[in-house]
């Protein structure tokens, strides 16, 4: 075990992994965190805290990521390179292992341009790959990311990546996941797959190079609230493919969040079929209460005991 | 201007080991005049990197010629000929310069020879100073003509720090303090009223933070 | 090695070096033959390119010979010919070249010893270290 983290169990023993996320809140109270946490604990095995997605000013990764852990479900935390460098990076990876963290995502993070600061300046001072090799080298070498030694007690990590198999150029994409596992993930959560059969191409060349055996790949799935929200995903979010039939379904349908969901679930068990996935990452931002049934009704429920407290 | 220095010279030949004939393009610009990339320098570069290769005991041809500005459609252009005899383009321009002859030339490997490192300007013979930081908000009416955002280590915009002594940056006691020049700057204009004005947070999106920058002029289009 | 002939340029002010040479040959001074000089108006007029293409050619020594400092009859010019030998050393240690092959001597018209000197020192300085570095490549 690299960081005996609840993930990195139920992975290594080859079960399906179920994961979540959780977007904390643009206040200074946890209470929604820990209703959300209440809801989730049972079904799923970890729980993704962002890091100021979208550029927007949140609660804190860290913080929230207690939070969840207190609450009895275990979190990863997210982070971005564009508001710390590698010191204030180090020092939070630190600090938050001191609080019992034990899972990270290492993301570049959205510009600052479409969050609710576009004035700031961003800092990239490192890049995900880096930062990926930076808490590696924490864990692994005992070392910081200058080479300094870390005499005792190194924070180890169970370390994720993001890979994105809409993005272009396609052809890279399998290329840059694979320059992420060299330098250090444990485990891949990809962005949230509505084109099947672009997954699946991706999937087969992941397979070709032998990826999905270095790496567990836990495949994102985002349930859809509204056609709407599908139109909006299809045409503004850069990096995210919905294909015409799943807009179609979802403007036919009576009840659209009864029919995303239904989508979702059927994309998961799908997904499960697909040799090389090793879980699922729900990402239903601000539907949170949503994923029991999913998990449910896509029949992954019961094998999700948190081990934390 | 744009300051730029020579990389190593087996750095340079590293990049071109595969080649037999090569193009050292100077230019006549910014990098001419800080002495990194002008007509003497490109020869020298070229004459370096003969000898290192007639040492290997495989010689190189180079062709030798600097144009007006490399970081010009219109004088890039005027070296087609040159450029199509070689197998490859050094370029001794600023990073402008070697992307706008890479740009150009989009069959031909073309290598930086220098590192650009500032914009700034001569203080003294051999001797060059950062002075902008290109940050896209020019705030020099406010600080006396000294830029906060490149000579303050922190690009500090209430400053100084305090780790100011004796009129000295923290970082290095060679370094002068922004903010002290400032301070005595506006000291001896009767404009310490500047100093006391509260400076608020800057918007960076005008700078690279904000994404790739262009400036346009329609009034200039042919 | 002991038939080793090295080709050694000396680059020589008018003013001093240059001068100093007619004095030696004027006191029939023997001195090193392997020495070819060069008259040039101001040590301060050596080009770095020039004294590059010289190793590049094939010399095994380069020196430049320019007025005491302090005398220069364009005030400056054998200080800035110093600096850029100097500076031409450092190409030359990147090119792996030893630098001491590249030296810059001062002295005036007077000295035809100093000059003979010079060039019997300095030959004796390349002989020791051998052929360039360049010719070796160059007969590979």
């Amino acid at each position: 075990m690299k960081s005996g983290s609840n993930l990195e169990k139920v992975l290594s023993q080859g079960r399906f992994a179920v994961t979540a996320e959780i977007g904390p809140p643009k206040h200074a109270s946890a209470e929604g965190i820990i209703n959300t946490a209440k809801i989730l604990k049972g079904y799923v095995d970890a729980v993704n805290i962002t890091d100021n997605q979208t550029a927007i000013v949140r609660l804190s990764s860290i913080a929230a990521g207690v939070h969840l852990y207190n609450a009895g479900v275990e979190p990863v935390i997210q982070v971005t390179c564009r508001d710390r460098n590698r010191i204030a990076m180090q020092s939070d990876l630190l600090g938050a292992y001191s609080l019992g963290m034990r899972n990270v995502l290492c993301l570049s993070g959205d510009h600052q341009k479409f969050g609710n600061h576009p004035q700031a300046k961003n800092v990239y001072d490192i890049d995900s790959i880096q930062l990926i090799n930076m808490v590696r080298g924490m864990r692994d070498d005992k070392k910081f990311q200058c080479g300094e030694e870390i005499k005792q007690h190194e924070p180890r990590y169970f370390i994720g990546a993001v890979a994105n198999p809409f993005a272009d150029p396609f052809e890279y994409r399998v290329m840059r996941l694979e320059k992420k596992i060299n330098a250090g993930a444990d485990f891949i959560q990809t962005q949230s797959i509505f084109d099947m059969q672009r997954f699946e191409k991706f999937m087969d060349m992941v397979r070709r190079r032998g990826l999905h055996k270095k790496v567990h790949i836990i495949a994102g799935v985002t349930p859809l609230k509204s056609a709407r929200a599908a139109k909006f995903i299809q045409q503004r979010v850069a990096g995210m493919l919905v294909p015409d039939e799943i807009i179609e379904r979802m403007e036919k349908a009576e009840d659209q969040k009864a029919e995303g969901i239904k989508i979702c679930i059927e994309q998961v068990q799908h997904l499960k079929t697909i040799e090389g996935v090793a879980g699922i990452h729900i990402m239903a931002i601000n539907w949170e209460d949503v994923v029991p049934e999913i998990v449910e009704k896509a029949g992954l429920v019961g094998q999700h005991v948190p081990v934390i407290s | 201007m744009i300051v730029a220095q020579p990389k190593p010279v087996k750095e340079v030949a590293d990049y071109i080991k595969e080649c037999a004939k090569v193009l050292v393009v100077g230019c006549s610009g910014c990098t001419s005049v800080c002495l990194a990339g002008g007509e003497t320098e490109a020869e020298i570069l070229a004459t370096a990197l003969r000898i290192l290769r007639k040492k290997q005991g495989r010689p190189l041809e180079t062709l030798v010629t600097t144009i007006t500005r490399q970081c010009d459609p219109e004088f890039v252009a005027g070296i087609a000929e040159k450029v199509s005899q070689v197998d490859a383009v050094v370029s001794l321009g600023c990073g402008v310069g070697v992307q706008f002859l890479a740009e150009h030339y989009p069959d031909k490997w073309v290598l930086p020879a220098l590192n650009t490192v500032f914009a700034g300007g001569t203080v003294q013979a051999g001797l060059w100073e950062e002075r902008c930081g290109l940050c896209g908000d020019c705030v020099l009416h406010l600080t006396g003509g000294i830029c906060p955002i490149t000579r303050c280590a922190k690009s500090i915009q209430n400053g100084p720090c305090g780790g100011s002594q004796n009129g000295k940056c923290e970082i290095n006691p060679d370094t002068p303090c922004a903010w002290h020049l400032i301070y005595e700057k506006l000291s001896a204009l009767g404009r310490l009223d500047l100093m006391l004005e509260y400076r608020p947070a800057k918007d960076w999106s005008k700078e690279r933070s904000g994404g790739p920058r262009l400036v346009q002029r329609k009034d200039a289009e042919l | 090695m002991g038939d080793f002939k090295p080709q050694i340029i000396a680059f020589c002010c008018y003013y001093c070096a240059y001068a100093a040479a007619d004095v030696a040959g004027s006191l029939r001074l023997q001195y090193a033959p392997e020495v070819r000089v060069i008259e040039i108006p101001c040590s301060g007029r050596v080009d770095p390119v020039v004294i590059l293409k010289a190793f590049e050619e094939g010399a095994d020594g380069v020196y430049v010979a320019g007025c005491l400092e302090g005398d220069c009859h364009f005030l400056k010019g054998n200080i800035r010919a110093r600096k850029r030998v100097e500076y031409i050393q450092k190409i030359l240690s990147e090119l792996g070249i030893e630098p001491e092959r590249l030296a810059m001597y001062n002295l005036s018209g007077a000295q035809g010893d100093r000059f003979a000197e010079i060039a019997d020192e300095f030959t004796a300085r390349i002989k020791k270290l051998g052929p360039s570095p360049v010719k070796v490549g160059d007969s590979l």
